[in-house]
């Protein structure tokens, strides 16, 4: 363990050499080459399963590669534990941030270092870490906890912890899942700047096919465990690109709208609330989706998209104003939800729709477990009915589960959204109500979520679409509301906006100079 | 010879109870904060307490020295912060159960082992006087503040200035903040909470011997009237700030202190109803910090209350 190579200032150039890794005889990597010279950008494309988190734990040494070896800048390294990718340079960013929330900044900093002293002299250190930050292109607010920081500003925390901390190859495992458009045009882009100055090389994960053809230098894709693709993003389509991911050709899906009818289903009058920090308001003045509408509200994360679903689904009071379902006020009972065939289809399904120990048969169940068909009530459940419609709807929805009985947290995310859909959008759905569908799903399924939301609007529900996706909402709109500071600024039909023209209303007062 | 000062009694008594009775509040609420904010709920400190004042006045008694009492309470508490530390690190045990099932065996142990030292008497801790410089009797008796006291100051601004400045002070706060973040760092989180609920423990047993060895000093089955309990809501109270457990800690105490301080001016209507002034307190607060919307602040991310 000698500490001489970690101490370059440059970035590190890195070669993996037929890397296989087998859990006993599941092959989950086969034969993987791939070569990163210092100061490149490569991405790893691959769609859930393909091996990609294997590979990059193997690099790490969280896992012991059955074959193959890994050479750091021209020598070949043994990675037998985490502490030695560390001790070579090597650090990751996780897709869930590893920080400690009720810390500041600095703490996080500091604390990450675990050969600082036993006693920490915070002037001399703050005075370090500000010349640390000089060094950077770009900076965090040090003084504030991290629990206050914005998406945004955590990952950038993350990354400037790997370099604080002296690594100068940098693994990134999705690290946009959890930001905006913005946001994440901002991450890759101080990632890429600091490859072409030099500093550091970067392996990223990514589904998104925009963030690897716009930041990317090279891309190695991976499907079952194999590499089928490398070469110059510049050089690859999209389609090219998607193909190898898939294994088959993907198209477009181009979606065939019914035309609806303009009659009001949800409307929002003059409403207002308390943030989630409770200093400042959520107010909108007048909100309407009508049947057979999809409504996209886009928006920079923090901007009151949160707290308007809150809101719609009745966890949040309102302190005026009036929601209106069908021309009825509407509180967000259960009764009334019932009444309106309201349905509602939060963020993080595992989280917000589901009981997580509960079975997937149950979970399925949980809007109408008291209901017979007709929709009267029933005092005892009827667990055969419960089996046989959930069996039914499994089926229906392509919910991939070993049974019916298995706890649903322990179903992957594609297929927990898949069971919240099948329990949502059976029988009469008036009004859908919808928060980040695709977070963090593969490719297919979002696919297919979209194809179902689609289905649901052509058959005459309005539906309500919060999301920070702007594809999703580009794809699947037909009117496009802009949220930001908690109002709603931009308002305009699909076919009359452009990306642009959102993007612009999406960053508000905000400058965005800094993109380039 | 006394000297009448009226009701000027009253806040006096209060005062000195104040100081008097929260020195056990002081020493069980710094050994929780420690323990919650590496993010496990000890709530056996009850049984660790009354084992404390046990095992301290037994000591004390046996060896002639306080300070050895003192010494032997807060090694058994360690002892006891280490079984609950060690039974929640297997996989699958939930921290409030084990908590519950350690009060009530601590003190069911220390009343089995307790039985032959309700006689005896053990010597007291000692005390500074610092209100020699008054001639008036209760001032006296007011500040007459006990070692223990001190400590426990002292022991709160340094867990503070701990928990701030010293990498082992983050590193217990990473392990209660976020799981995700201490793995990251390849951090043994349930090391650290074991050893952190140990010495928390430790704390706790001092507390206890304060109470058998000095005030009330003498060692019986009702010594505790729930400290360790209140210490779990107090620091609730505190927002997990040890400094914070000092002020919280004297309003308790002072609380406890109005029954007495009352009845030595005369007042003795709804004497009993005074008495319950510090388990009122506990609730009243509890209410008037908690908030429907918001989630506690402070609170350390990885409990399994905030969790």
């Amino acid at each position: 363990m000698t500490h001489i190579e970690k101490k370059t200032h440059s970035a590190i150039g890195i070669e993996v050499i037929g890397m296989t890794m087998r859990f006993g005889s599941f092959t989950a990597l086969n034969q993987v080459s791939l070569k990163i010279p210092p100061g490149h950008f490569h991405a790893l494309l691959g769609e859930n399963g393909a091996g990609k988190s294997t590979l990059v734990k193997c690099m790490m040494g969280f896992y012991q590669a059955t074959e193959g070896e890994i050479i750091v800048n021209g020598r070949q390294a043994e990675i037998l534990a985490p502490q030695d990718a560390h001790a070579l340079g090597l650090g990751m960013v996780y897709q869930h941030f590893t920080l400690a929330p009720s810390l500041t900044a600095a703490e996080n900093l500091l604390v990450s270092r675990r050969d600082a002293s036993t006693v920490i002299h915070w002037s001399q250190e703050k005075q370090k870490l500000t010349d640390f930050l000089g060094t950077m292109p770009f900076t965090v607010p040090l003084e504030r906890k991290v629990y206050a920081l914005s998406a945004g500003e955590k990952q950038k925390l993350e990354i400037l912890k790997q370099l604080y901390l002296g690594c100068h190859f940098l693994i990134l495992d999705e690290p946009t899942s959890v930001l905006t458009l913005s946001e994440a045009d901002e991450v890759l882009g101080l990632i890429r700047q600091l490859c072409q100055a030099g500093q550091i090389t970067a392996l990223m994960i990514s589904h998104k096919f925009r963030e690897v053809t716009t930041y990317a230098d090279e891309v190695t894709i991976l499907r079952k465990g194999e590499r089928v693709g490398q070469g110059q993003t510049s050089q690859l389509s999209v389609a090219e690109m998607a193909t190898m991911m898939v294994g088959k050709p993907v198209t477009q899906n181009i979606y065939e709208r019914q035309p609806h009818t303009p009659v009001p289903v949800l409307s929002l009058e003059n409403i207002c609330c308390e943030d989630r920090s409770g200093l400042k308001s959520i107010e909108i003045d007048s909100l309407n989706v009508c049947a057979g509408e999809i409504v996209g509200v886009a928006g920079v994360s923090g901007n009151g998209q949160v707290e308007l679903m809150e809101v719609l689904t009745g966890q949040r009071s309102l302190q005026a104003g009036g929601i209106y379902v069908q021309g009825e006020p509407f509180r967000a009972t259960r009764e009334e939800a019932f009444k309106h065939n309201v349905r509602f289809l939060p963020e993080e399904p595992l989280h917000n729709a589901c009981v997580s120990g509960m079975s997937v048969k149950e979970n399925i169940a949980l809007r109408d477990f008291d209901r017979d068909p007709q929709q009267k009530r029933l005092f005892w459940l009827k667990k055969r009915l419960m089996r046989s419609r959930s069996a039914q709807l499994v089926t229906d929805f392509n919910v991939k589960t070993t049974s019916l009985d298995t706890p649903i947290e322990s179903l992957s995310g594609g297929n927990i959204q898949r069971a919240v859909l099948a329990r949502e959008l059976t029988g009469k759905v008036d009004l859908l109500i919808i928060s980040n569908p695709c977070f963090g799903l593969d490719f297919s399924a979002v696919a297919d979520i979209r194809d179902r939301i689609m289905q649901a609007r052509n058959a005459g529900a309005a539906v309500l679409l919060i999301s920070e996706d702007l594809d999703e909402i580009m794809e699947l709109s037909d009117r496009v509301l802009v949220m930001s500071e908690g109002q709603i600024t931009y308002e305009s039909p699909i076919e009359q906006t452009t990306l642009e023209q959102i993007g612009q209303h999406m960053a508000g007062h905000r400058t965005t100079a800094w993109i380039n | 010879m006394t000297t009448d000062i009226g009701l000027w009694g009253v806040p006096l008594a209060i005062i000195g109870g104040a100081i008097r009775v929260s020195t056990p509040f002081l020493f069980v609420s710094l050994g929780e904060c420690l323990t919650e904010r590496s993010g496990r709920i000890n709530l056996g400190l009850e049984g660790t307490l009354v084992f404390g004042a046990m095992s301290g006045y037994a000591t004390a008694y046996l060896t002639g020295s306080p300070w050895l009492g003192v010494l032997a309470a807060a090694i058994c508490g360690f002892g006891f912060g280490l079984v609950h530390g060690w039974i929640c690190a297997l996989p699958r045990v939930n921290d409030i159960a084990v908590g519950i099932a350690l009060m009530l065996f601590g003190m069911g142990l220390a009343f089995f082992f307790g039985k032959p030292f309700i006689q005896p008497v053990a010597p007291d801790l000692p005390t500074i006087n610092l209100g020699a410089w008054s001639d008036i009797p209760q001032i006296q008796a007011a500040l007459k503040i006990n070692v223990l006291f001190i400590i426990g100051i002292v022991l709160a601004v340094t867990m503070a200035w701990m928990f701030r400045n010293t990498q082992l002070g983050l590193t217990i706060r990473v392990v209660g903040d976020s799981d995700a973040a201490a793995r990251a760092m390849g951090l043994k989180t349930n090391r650290i909470r074991f050893l952190s609920t140990a010495c928390g423990g430790a704390l706790a047993g001092i507390g206890g011997a304060y109470l058998s060895l000095y005030y009330p000093g003498s060692w019986n089955e009702g010594l505790s009237s729930g400290q360790g309990l209140m210490a779990v809501a107090l620091v609730i109270f505190a927002r997990w700030n040890p400094l914070n457990c000092f002020w919280a800690a004297l309003l308790f105490g002072g609380a406890g202190a109005l029954g007495p301080a009352l009845q030595s001016i005369g007042i003795t209507q709804g004497y009993y109803l005074f008495y319950a002034a510090p388990y009122v307190l506990t609730l009243a607060l509890l209410i008037a910090t908690s908030s429907p919307s918001k989630a506690l602040t402070g609170a350390p991310g990885a409990l399994s209350i905030t969790r």
